[in-house]
C-alpha cells in the first residue's frame, strides 16, 4: 500500500511558481511521489486517474469545491476521502487556512504520517507569501525612488537648487505635512504635469 | 465607536443585502465598520467562518445545517438569524438538451412535471443508444442547487445517482463547461443562467420556483457561540441587513441597488443582468424569449428574510433522502435550531412574519412537507437513497 511507503501527493495549484517551491520542498523532505495538477478542467477525473494520498490546494481557487463533492459517498469515487484536520486539530486548520493551503487525505493515511506534509506546506506558502510581499515591496520601492527622482529634478530646475538640497526640502515639507516623501514628491509631478 | 466586523461572500445577486448595508451606509448607521471580503468558494467561506478569521457569512442555507451537524468538515454549530434570500437559482440547459426535451415533452412547458418525465425519456433514449450519461453541475454537494436538480429530475424517474452525473462546478465555470460540453446542465444562481443565455450557449428550463415556492437559499450566518457572546453587535447586523432588504424590494430602487452590486470589488456583472434578476425578468432563450415571475428571488419580501425553521427541516430531509446522513430525531432538533426566528424577531421588533401555510415550501411533486414525520414523508417518494 502506497501509504505505508512515500505518500502519493497531488499539488493542485495555478501558480506554478508557487507549486514549484512546494514540490522542492516535498522532495527535500523524501516525499517523492509528487504530481502539480495546473489544468482545472475535469479536474475530479484527472485525481482519480492519479488515487493520491494527499491533495493539497491553494485556498484562492475556486476548484476547491469540486474537491468537497469527493467526500460524498457515490459511485464515482472509489475512495472516500477525507479532511486531514480533525476535531481535535483547530490550530492545523487555521494555520493552513491563513497561510492559503488546503489539504485533503484518503481515509486510512495515519495522521502522523501527514503532519509534517501539512507543516512542511504551511512553512512553504508563508516563505512565498512573504516573498511575493517582499517583491511587490521592492517593485513599489523602486517606482517610489524614480517618482522622487523626477521631483528632485523639477526642483532643482525651478529654483536653482543642487540635489542635496531638493532632497532635504522634499523631506522637510514630507515631515511638516506628516506624509511620506514620495508621496510629496508625486504631488509635485501632478503639479508641475498641470502648469506645463 | 464603531465595531469592526468581517464578513465573507460569494459573488452572487443573493449577497444583495448584505452589500446594499454596507455600501449603502445602513451597517454604518447601526455603528458597524463591516469589511466585506469576496471569497472564491464555499468551502473557503465554510472554514473561514468557522475558525474565526470571518464573524459571519454569507452561506448557503444547507452548509450552516450541515457545520452545525459536523457533515462534511469539522462540526462547529452556526446561528442563521436572517434569511438572504429565497430562491433565486435557475435550471439552463444546452441547446441539444433543449431541444430533446421539448421533443419529449408532453404538457406545459414550465410544468417540472412535464420537463421532468421528458428528461426522462431522453435518458431512456441515450441509454438505449449507448450514449454517455448527461451531466449536471451544481454548485456544492450542501446545496439547494443540488437538492432541486435532484428532487426535479426524481420526480420524473430519472435516478439522479444512477441515470445521470452530478458534479460540482463552481458558478464561475459553469458558463464555460456548458459551452465546451463538459456539462449538458447546471443548476446555479444568479446571475450565470442569464450570462449562458445571453451567450446563446443555454436555456434556462426553469427557475427553482417551479419546483419548490419557497427554499431557503443563502443566509446570514455566524457562528452560534459568537452569537450569544455579541447579542448586541448581531442585532445591529441583522437591523442593517433587514433595512438593506428593505431598501432593494423598492422597485424605484433597483437600478440604485443593481448599480452598487455591479461594482468590480463586489458581484463584478453588469448592473442591467442584476437588475432584471431582481425583478425577476429573465431572457430564458437566446431568441430573446422573456419570462417574468413574482417568485424568482424574494429578498425582503413576503417574509422571505425571516428564517423558518420548517425550511432547515426540508434541507435536512433532502439530506436524509440522498444519503448525505442518516435520520435522527436529534439531528432533525440541531437543524432546525439552526434557523433562529427568535434572533430575528429580537433584533426588528417586526411581526412581519408570513401566515405560515401547512405547507411551507410547495413542492410541486409529493405530499405535503411534514417535519414531524420525515421517513414517512420521505416513504412517499420512489427514488431515494437513504443511508442504513
Amino acid at each position: 500500500m502506497s501509504a505505508e511507503s512515500s505518500p502519493k501527493i497531488v499539488i493542485v495549484d495555478e501558480s506554478p511558481i508557487r507549486a514549484a517551491i512546494l514540490q522542492e520542498g516535498l522532495r527535500e523532505a523524501g516525499f517523492t511521489g509528487v504530481v502539480h495538477i495546473s489544468e482545472m478542467q475535469s479536474l475530479l477525473a484527472q485525481i482519480f486517474a492519479l488515487d493520491p494520498d494527499v491533495i493539497l490546494i491553494d485556498l484562492e481557487n475556486p476548484s476547491r469545491d469540486v474537491l468537497e463533492q469527493m467526500f460524498q459517498v457515490s459511485r464515482a469515487v472509489r475512495r472516500p476521502i477525507a479532511m486531514f484536520v480533525d476535531q481535535s486539530d483547530a490550530a492545523s486548520i487555521q494555520a493552513s487556512v491563513e497561510a492559503g493551503v488546503s489539504a485533503y487525505i484518503v481515509d486510512g493515511l495515519k495522521k502522523e504520517r501527514i503532519k509534517p506534509i501539512l507543516d512542511l506546506c504551511i512553512s512553504r506558502f508563508n516563505a512565498f507569501a512573504k516573498l511575493q510581499d517582499e517583491l511587490d515591496r521592492t517593485k513599489s520601492a523602486l517606482e517610489d525612488r524614480k517618482v522622487i527622482d523626477r521631483a528632485k529634478g523639477i526642483l532643482m530646475k525651478a529654483k536653482g537648487l543642487t540635489e542635496e538640497e531638493a532632497y532635504v526640502l522634499l523631506r522637510s515639507t514630507a515631515m511638516r505635512e506628516k506624509k511620506k516623501i514620495s508621496e510629496i514628491a508625486q504631488s509635485i509631478l501632478t503639479a508641475s504635469e498641470m502648469l506645463k | 465607536m464603531s465595531t469592526p466586523l468581517r464578513i465573507g461572500f460569494i459573488p452572487l445577486v443573493d449577497a444583495a443585502a448584505l452589500i446594499v448595508a454596507v455600501d449603502k451606509g445602513f451597517a454604518k448607521a447601526e455603528g458597524l465598520d463591516i469589511t466585506l471580503v469576496r471569497e472564491v468558494s464555499w468551502s473557503n467561506v465554510r472554514d473561514k467562518l468557522n475558525i474565526g478569521l470571518f464573524d459571519a457569512a454569507h452561506l448557503l442555507a444547507p452548509v450552516a445545517i450541515a457545520s452545525s451537524l459536523g457533515l462534511g468538515h469539522i462540526k462547529v454549530p452556526i446561528a442563521a438569524p436572517f434569511n438572504l434570500g429565497l430562491n433565486g437559482n435557475a435550471i439552463t440547459v444546452s441547446p441539444a438538451l433543449h431541444a430533446a426535451i421539448m421533443a419529449e415533452i408532453d404538457g406545459d412547458r414550465f410544468d417540472p412535471m412535464a420537463t421532468a418525465g421528458a428528461l426522462a425519456r431522453v435518458v431512456a433514449k441515450r441509454k438505449k443508444a449507448g450514449a454517455e450519461p448527461l451531466t449536471f453541475g451544481m454548485t456544492f454537494p450542501f446545496s439547494t442547487h443540488n437538492y432541486q436538480l435532484r428532487f426535479w429530475m426524481a420526480a420524473g424517474g430519472v435516478d439522479p445517482d444512477e441515470d445521470v452525473r452530478l458534479v460540482v462546478l463552481p458558478p464561475p465555470y459553469m458558463v464555460e463547461s456548458l459551452a465546451g460540453g463538459q456539462v449538458d446542465a447546471f443548476c446555479v444562481g444568479a446571475p450565470w443562467n442569464s450570462v449562458a443565455v445571453d451567450l446563446g450557449v443555454g436555456h434556462i428550463l426553469h427557475f427553482v420556483s417551479d419546483i419548490l415556492v419557497r427554499a431557503a437559499e443563502k443566509v446570514l450566518a455566524v457562528r452560534q457561540n459568537w452569537s450569544e457572546k455579541n447579542p448586541e453587535v448581531l442585532a445591529a447586523l441583522i437591523r442593517a441587513a433587514g433595512r438593506a432588504a428593505e431598501f432593494i424590494e423598492q422597485p424605484e430602487n433597483r437600478g440604485e441597488a443593481a448599480k452598487i452590486l455591479s461594482h468590480p470589488e463586489r458581484i463584478r456583472v453588469d448592473a442591467e443582468v442584476i437588475r432584471r434578476t431582481l425583478d425577476g425578468r429573465l431572457k430564458i432563450s437566446p431568441d430573446g424569449t422573456m419570462r417574468e415571475s413574482g417568485r424568482y428571488l424574494l429578498v425582503g419580501r413576503e417574509g422571505a428574510e425571516r428564517p423558518q425553521p420548517v425550511q432547515a427541516a426540508w434541507l435536512y430531509a433532502q439530506m436524509v433522502r440522498w444519503g448525505q446522513t442518516a435520520y435522527s430525531a436529534e439531528a432533525l432538533k440541531t437543524a432546525m435550531g439552526v434557523f433562529r426566528p427568535d434572533l430575528y424577531d429580537a433584533a426588528l421588533g417586526r411581526g412581519g412574519r408570513p401566515a405560515e401555510a401547512t405547507d411551507a415550501i410547495g413542492a410541486f411533486a409529493g405530499p405535503p412537507f411534514n417535519p414531524g414525520d420525515i421517513a414517512g414523508h420521505l416513504a412517499a417518494f420512489a427514488i431515494r437513497h437513504r443511508k442504513a
